[in-house]
């Protein structure tokens, strides 16, 4: 064998040599993918399931349990930002009109320390505005949920 | 997925339980899985704070609770069955070795540092006083006026001893030209900052020197409970309790009215004239509370009683008038047409509630509303409907209401 042939038979042996490293990565990679997919699947699943669980029971009957607060767009954000510093309950008492809830924010902002909503403000105010609305009262109520009992 | 992972908290529940406490929850992922953290559990107002099982949580951030009339029965209102109104967080690890309060101020001679002990050696003094919410029933406004929804139940009548807010100002020397004495408490605002006050009122010299005012270290006998001002608290009897603060640590003898939390813009005051409901009124045309209106409960028997074949009643309660003297209490059984007067019995000392009692006679069977009407010393009687609107739904002094049912 002179040095030329050498040479080519070295070359050849590392064309099949290059082919054979890019091919085993390129398994390799594929095989990390799919198991990478496999697990993230899985994983997925997992959070769905734990999110299910431990968000089912927040809502009965159209109401969020821990806070009283009535189900409707823009409750977690309420959740979030009215009731870090204050109880919902602060919120489920009270009947305000847009405006009157757009003011009471205002007002937690300039004297309570109330952080700016950014774009969250409006879908708070709408979810605030649609769900605690003020209702007539009139001058007086007539006496209501009397709890009728047999005296001694 | 191993089962071991399951024994402990999902990542989403402990972010929710991060979101309502408002900060992370350090080696939280070993929180036990059904564990509910301390902070949360707020359904505890009646254990934590000795309250009967009839009082009502109105609000747990900040805790605010009402009674219900038939509740306030006792002629000294027991520390089980009195309202919590509060502006703040309540303070804790209180070192009562450690409390002092301060006397500074403007219109102050000298400024004086007391401990509880020095307190306790000036003479001590007594007295039933009559505290109400200025918020007290504030529910009944229309359009609705913001803040705790209080119906009737945010009223009491406890004996408080302690020193004489006078002779601590005498002790300091205050000025000529004092105008006002301001309070300052221990309790946290709401947004933990440590550079806000909850609430810093107060009251004018006029009311501080009476004989009556006091700073207040027993209640009922007893050391003040924590939720009512542990351990020292302003009792200004007949204003609006806000201006009686609790926990109390200074107080700065002012040549202005007070300028302290929730003493400005449209707390604690009414429209200095009277306004159309709803309309809006600027913060210079409103006038501070002082004195509280004449009102009256009727604390015996609870609202819904059956009388069956019975046809007579025996009922009692308590009436109050601010500053004033309850001078007469009439009942109705016939929505208002006709008023029957009913024994009062003089105050146990000023500013103290009133005990009345009546017997109702029911000309036949059927349902019959019980009103209650006080008329003050001077006259001004409890209106028989919600009274003059005003922007934050103070002062409703409308007279209380019982259904009975006879036959």
């Amino acid at each position: 064998m002179d040095n030329k042939q050498y040479i080519r038979i070295l070359k050849q042996v590392v064309v099949i040599l290059k082919a054979a490293i890019f091919s085993l990565i390129l398994l390799l990679v594929l095989v990390m993918d799919m198991g990478y997919n496999l697990l993230k699947k899985e994983f997925n699943n997992d959070r769905t399931v734990a999110a299910e669980r431990v968000e089912a029971p927040e809502i009965v009957n159209g109401v969020h349990v821990r806070t009283g607060l009535v189900e409707g767009e823009g409750l977690d954000l309420v959740i979030q930002n009215c009731t870090t510093c204050h109880s919902s309950k602060l919120i489920t008492q009270n009947r305000m009109t847009k405006t009157g809830w757009q003011s009471t924010i205002q007002w937690m902002q300039e004297t309570q320390n109330l952080w700016d909503l950014g774009d969250q403000e409006a879908p708070i105010i709408n979810y605030l505005a649609a769900n605690y609305a003020p209702q007539k009262k009139g001058r007086r109520a007539r006496l209501e949920n009397i709890e009728w009992y047999e005296m001694e | 997925m191993s089962s071991s992972r399951r024994q402990f908290i999902k990542k989403s529940t402990l972010a929710a339980f991060s979101g309502i406490i408002g900060a992370p929850i350090v080696f939280g992922k070993w929180l036990p899985k059904d564990y509910i953290p301390l902070i949360l559990d707020q359904n505890d107002f009646h254990n934590k704070f000795s309250k009967d099982p009839a009082m009502v949580v109105l609000n747990d951030k900040p805790w605010n609770a009402e009674a219900q009339a038939h509740i306030l029965d006792d002629k000294v209102t027991p520390a089980s069955r009195m309202f919590v109104r509060n502006n703040g967080l309540i303070p804790q690890d209180i070192q009562t070795d450690q409390w002092t309060l301060t006397i500074d101020g403007e219109s102050a001679l000298t400024t004086k540092t007391y401990t509880l002990a020095d307190l306790k050696s000036f003479p001590k003094h007594t007295y039933q006083l009559t505290l109400e919410c200025g918020g007290n029933g504030r529910n009944e406004f229309d359009p609705p006026a913001k803040g705790n929804q209080w119906s009737i139940g945010a009223v009491s009548c406890a004996s408080w001893g302690g020193v004489r807010l006078s002779d601590l100002l005498k002790d300091v020397g205050v000025k000529e030209d004092a105008i006002y004495v301001g309070y300052y408490g221990k309790d946290m605002h709401l947004s933990g900052s440590p550079d806000k006050n909850p609430i810093s009122r107060g009251v004018p010299i006029s009311k501080a020197m009476m004989e009556e005012t006091l700073i207040a270290y027993e209640m009922n006998g007893e050391d003040i409970p924590l939720v009512h001002g542990f351990p020292l608290r302003l009792v200004a009897g007949g204003w609006p309790a806000s201006a009686s603060g609790k926990w109390l640590h200074r107080l700065s003898i002012r040549n202005k009215v007070h300028d302290g939390a929730k003493m400005e813009g449209s707390s604690y005051r009414v429209p200095c004239e009277p306004v159309a409901p709803g309309e809006k009124v600027l913060d210079e045309n409103m006038c501070i509370i002082e004195s509280m209106p004449v009102k009256s409960l009727i604390t015996y028997p609870k609202s819904g009683a059956m009388l069956g074949t019975k046809k007579s009643l025996a009922i009692r309660g308590h009436a109050w008038a601010g500053e004033l003297n309850v001078s007469v209490v009439h009942y109705s059984i016939d929505f208002g047409v006709t008023w029957q007067k009913c024994e009062l019995q003089a105050a146990a000392n000023r500013l103290a509630w009133q005990h009345w009692s009546g017997n109702v006679s029911f000309p036949k069977d059927g349902y019959y509303e019980i009103w209650a009407r006080a008329t003050d010393s001077e006259g001004n009687m409890q209106p028989m409907l919600v009274p003059g609107w005003n922007p934050k739904g103070y002062l409703n002094n409308a007279c209380h209401r019982i259904a009975i049912k006879v036959g």
